[in-house]
């Protein structure tokens, strides 16, 4: 006699009330997210993860996966002064940035210290949105002082996915997106869908191909339900932050909260940073006009960083999670932390981001790591490898057309 | 192909000419350029009536003899018409108390001997800040071996007061005119005289906290005519200006009238000249701007060549004047309830509470009915400013918030019937004396001198706006944070008033870089 166990689906139990924003891809998600696994993202439930964060890992990089960006925080930058007053913000050429196009940018303080970073879209000659994980309005609006612009907050008003992994422009091709697979990366597309438009931008957080897909919020359970009908033969899975964090740093990309701290919340002196420090030094443009934080960078530049982000190989097979970071093997002389670490599957490496002292960067490191063995904690010190590159960049994540599959 | 200029002064106002002349003494080229027909700003005598003149600064308190002397003002044509005027408390009544740096006449013996001992602590303060005001002030965090001895001496000279005064100046430096007066006198009509001081040309009254002795004590850094003196300039302070100019221009500065600044020119990242409304661009070595800080950093050189956490500083300032300026030109001598002769300068005003309640009215932007002024007759003691027989009476009236509700245009005449209706209660029968007049609202201040919100100080005098933090940190030490643009205005160090010492500040920091 078989015996099957009689479960409720998850829908059907009353669950405790939700204290947090719904998205507008809520209704969606929540029947997805079996576990009521939710975080609060500026305010909205944001799911950790749905059936299982392995699996989710797993098919953004072997099929596609969907991350339900809408919490985002979003600036619409309009009028007369916008590329000014961005330029003098941001510490990339703003001028330069060609329309329909998104470029990554920080911007920082008087002192050169960062605030925050996020992702640029120009639609216009004088029309921009902002995109990035913190509230950042209060800055925008001091940093528009003596500026002909207006800022508005749309982070509520625009629905966005980020569907990534190498089967997602073929999805997208499924559903009728014709003309995606000529956008290159951090191209700008706008396409006739469901009686609306839907922009979609080739840009992600997982350094895979893939592409960030926005509605208007009317719009979204449609785009939903199409992404995974259509999507069912390009094995498409929900995804939540606890994999997209391991993709991330695969993809060797910073996260506020983690990497570090905005300069405008940090207390202690010297707990902020500049981009030098968080390996975003590609990203200050000395030649062009003036930005923020110019003259502070120029001299860090030419004294030197205090510290520095470095990407480590570390030997063995333990996460180096919260490690402290020594320059000499019997871990006497401390030069740092691990940031973000994890056992990376498509890498097949033990990797980590870590904050180093500047001064010590060139010498060996070894990291202090602790792992539990059936319930026993233990104590190793491994070997790490600075890395120069992105632990993870596949070719396919810059080819245009990406190759059907 | 423009000349080489060693520098560019924008603004011929006095800090400005004063910065020109030490500059040139120095021998460097220097062409000050002024949007006006006319220099010195503020400070310039003016035929405001067929016959009359006057200057919108009429006495002055925080003249420099050393600036003087530098300059050779006096050789330029610079001489005073009244050496020292008395200052007259009137309440309207009938009652007057005559009082300078040194006594008072109209109170009883108790108010006669605090007195005393008033001016001589206010007198030992003034010491204290004294060396301050014509140097360059120190810069916070900055580092230099040099700042450091600044605020060493600063400290050792409030040290050295002595155990007890000392203790007095950090206690009562931050103290409200009210409780300054209350402290030491009892007469209402002498405490409303002496407060004016401590509050006219600021956004404060006699009850305002943190900055009033502080703003008295820049009244008190002059030393043309001793502690407290009060010099009246013959031809109106024109003859200042006129002085500082010729002193300039005798060691080769140009001066171009009729030329409005568009914008500082920034190459790389460094001031290299200013580009005129019609679009000539000339070239210099530095720029120094004798405009507010407003101006200077958001219109002049613009928010995309700063910082940003700067720029709001700069936008924050408080320039928000609210003293208007009233010239009367009269065909014969009022006769003031309480004097004999209306000389010296007259301040009416019964009690604190009078000042108060006018001040209360500007907060809601408007203006009392009566209304609490400083008035001078400067033709008593000079004769160049209007004909034999006829008379200017210049009046320095609060409150009169520049951003007045529906705007001066609707209030204009309201406002100058409160003027003249105050006066007629001081000095009965002066309105059929009125041949003309002339009012100067902090909006026609601003619009006509090209200073933001009409602010005499080109930006409140306080605490937070004072020495290394003048107009605020980033933009101290006459320097700015764009390399070749500095400042030499009353927003600089030490501040407002006609004074010069923000020129020659400006002047010797940028000597000293020379050398």
């Amino acid at each position: 006699m078989v015996h099957q166990a009689k479960l409720q689906s998850s829908e059907n139990i009353n669950h405790i009330e939700l204290k947090l924003l719904k998205s507008p891809f809520h209704e969606r998600t929540e029947a997805l997210n079996l576990n009521r696994a939710w975080e609060d993202w500026s305010g909205y439930a944001s799911a950790l993860h749905y059936k299982c964060s392995n699996l989710e890992y797993f098919a953004t990089r072997n099929t596609c996966a969907v991350f339900d960006v809408s919490p985002m925080c979003k600036y619409r930058f309009r009028g007369k002064d916008a590329e000014a007053m961005l330029n003098r913000m941001v510490t990339r050429d703003v001028a330069k940035q060609g329309l329909n196009r998104v470029c990554y940018n920080v911007w920082c303080t008087d002192r050169g210290r960062v605030i925050d970073d996020g992702t640029l879209f120009r639609f216009a000659e004088d029309d921009f949105m902002l995109c990035c994980a913190e509230p950042g309005l209060d800055w925008f609006l001091l940093s528009a002082v003596g500026f002909d612009v207006t800022i508005e907050d749309q982070s509520d008003s625009l629905a966005s996915l980020a569907l990534q992994g190498p089967t997602s422009c073929a999805l997208l091709k499924a559903m009728g997106i014709s003309g995606v697979e000529n956008l290159k990366p951090f191209d700008i597309g706008r396409y006739p869908y469901a009686g609306g438009e839907l922009m979609v931008s080739r840009t992600g957080f997982t350094g895979d191909l893939g592409y960030e897909l926005w509605v208007e919020p009317d719009l979204a359970l449609p785009l939903w339900d199409d992404l995974f009908s259509t999507g069912a033969n390009y094995g498409i899975q929900p995804m939540g932050t606890e994999s997209l964090d391991l993709a991330r740093l695969e993809a060797g990309f910073i996260s506020p909260m983690v990497e570090f701290h905005g300069a405008l919340h940090t207390v202690d002196l010297g707990h902020d940073h500049s981009p030098f420090e968080l390996g975003l030094g590609w990203l200050v443009n000395f030649k062009k006009a003036h930005f923020n934080g110019r003259e502070a960078l120029l001299l860090e530049k030419e004294k030197g960083s205090k510290y520095r982000l470095l990407k480590l190989d570390i030997e063995g097979n333990k996460p180096a999670e919260n490690s402290i970071l020594y320059s000499n093997k019997k871990c006497t002389k401390e030069i740092g932390y691990v940031t973000s670490a994890m056992w990376s599957p498509v890498v097949k490496a033990n990797i980590a981001l870590a904050l180093v002292e500047s001064r010590y960067a060139d010498g060996d490191i070894y990291a202090e790591v602790y792992h539990q063995k059936e319930l026993r904690w233990q104590r190793k010190v491994s070997q790490c490898t600075i890395k120069t590159k992105p632990f993870w960049a596949p070719e396919r994540a810059k080819l245009t057309p990406p190759n059907d599959v | 192909m423009s000349k080489q200029y060693d520098a560019i002064i924008i603004g011929a106002g006095h800090n400005g000419l004063a910065c020109a002349g030490y500059l040139a003494r120095d021998n460097k080229k220097v062409l000050v350029l002024e949007a006006n027909n006319f220099i010195g700003g503020m400070a310039a005598t003016r035929e405001f009536a067929p016959g009359f003149h006057a200057s919108v600064a009429h006495t002055l308190p925080q003249g420099q003899s050393a600036l003087i002397s530098d300059l050779s003002l006096k050789k330029h044509g610079f001489e005073l018409a009244a050496k020292n005027l008395d200052t007259t408390a009137l309440d309207g009544e009938g009652n007057a108390i005559t009082f300078n740096g040194k006594s008072v006449k109209g109170v009883d013996a108790n108010d006669q001997k605090s007195y005393g001992e008033y001016q001589s602590l206010l007198k030992k303060f003034a010491k204290v800040l004294k060396p301050t005001w014509n140097k360059r002030a120190p810069r916070i965090g900055g580092g230099e071996i040099k700042d450091m001895i600044t605020f060493a001496k600063f400290g050792w000279d409030v040290r050295t007061l002595g155990r007890d005064t000392m203790r007095e100046f950090t206690r009562m430096i931050f103290l409200p005119a009210q409780d300054m007066m209350d402290e030491h006198f009892d007469n209402p009509l002498l405490k409303a005289g002496l407060s004016w001081d401590y509050n006219v040309g600021n956004i404060l009254a006699p009850r305002s906290p943190n900055n009033a002795v502080l703003n008295q004590l820049l009244k008190l850094s002059g030393d043309v005519s001793g502690h407290g003196g009060l010099p009246l300039p013959k031809g109106g302070m024109g003859s200042f200006v006129n002085a500082l100019a010729n002193s300039a221009k005798t060691s080769g500065t140009e001066i171009r009238l009729n030329t409005r600044v568009k914008r500082v020119v920034i190459e790389n990242h460094v001031a290299v000249g200013v580009e005129l409304e019609d679009g000539e661009i000339i070239h210099a070595k530095r720029i120094i701007s004798n405009a507010d800080p407003k101006t200077s950093f958001l219109k002049l050189l613009g928010a995309a060549n700063l910082e940003i956490q700067f720029t709001n500083r700069i936008n924050r300032l408080r320039t928000e004047g609210l003293v208007a300026k009233v010239h009367l030109a009269l065909n014969a001598l009022p006769n003031f309830k309480g004097m004999t002769k209306p000389e010296g300068r007259m301040i009416l005003a019964p009690s604190m509470q009078y000042i108060e309640n006018a001040y209360d009215q500007s907060k809601y932007r408007s203006y009392a009915e009566d209304l609490p002024m400083e008035v001078v007759i400067p033709t008593l003691h000079d004769k160049t400013l209007a004909a034999e027989g006829k008379h200017v009476l210049s009046a320095t009236i609060q409150y009169a918030p520049r951003d007045v509700e529906g705007g001066w245009d609707k209030h204009r005449d309201s406002f100058m019937k409160n003027v003249i209706a105050t006066l007629e209660k001081f000095a009965p029968g002066i309105g059929d004396c009125i041949e003309a007049s002339e009012l100067l609202t902090p909006a026609d201040l601003e619009q006509q001198f090209n200073v933001e919100g009409g602010h005499w100080h080109h930006g409140e005098f306080a605490i937070d706006s004072w020495w290394m933090n003048r107009p605020t940190y980033g933009a101290s030490q006459s320097k700015t944070p764009v390399s070749g643009f500095y400042l030499c205005g009353a927003g600089s160090h030490p501040g407002g008033g006609i004074m010069g010492a923000a020129g020659a500040n400006a002047a010797r920091a940028i000597i000293a870089e020379d050398k």
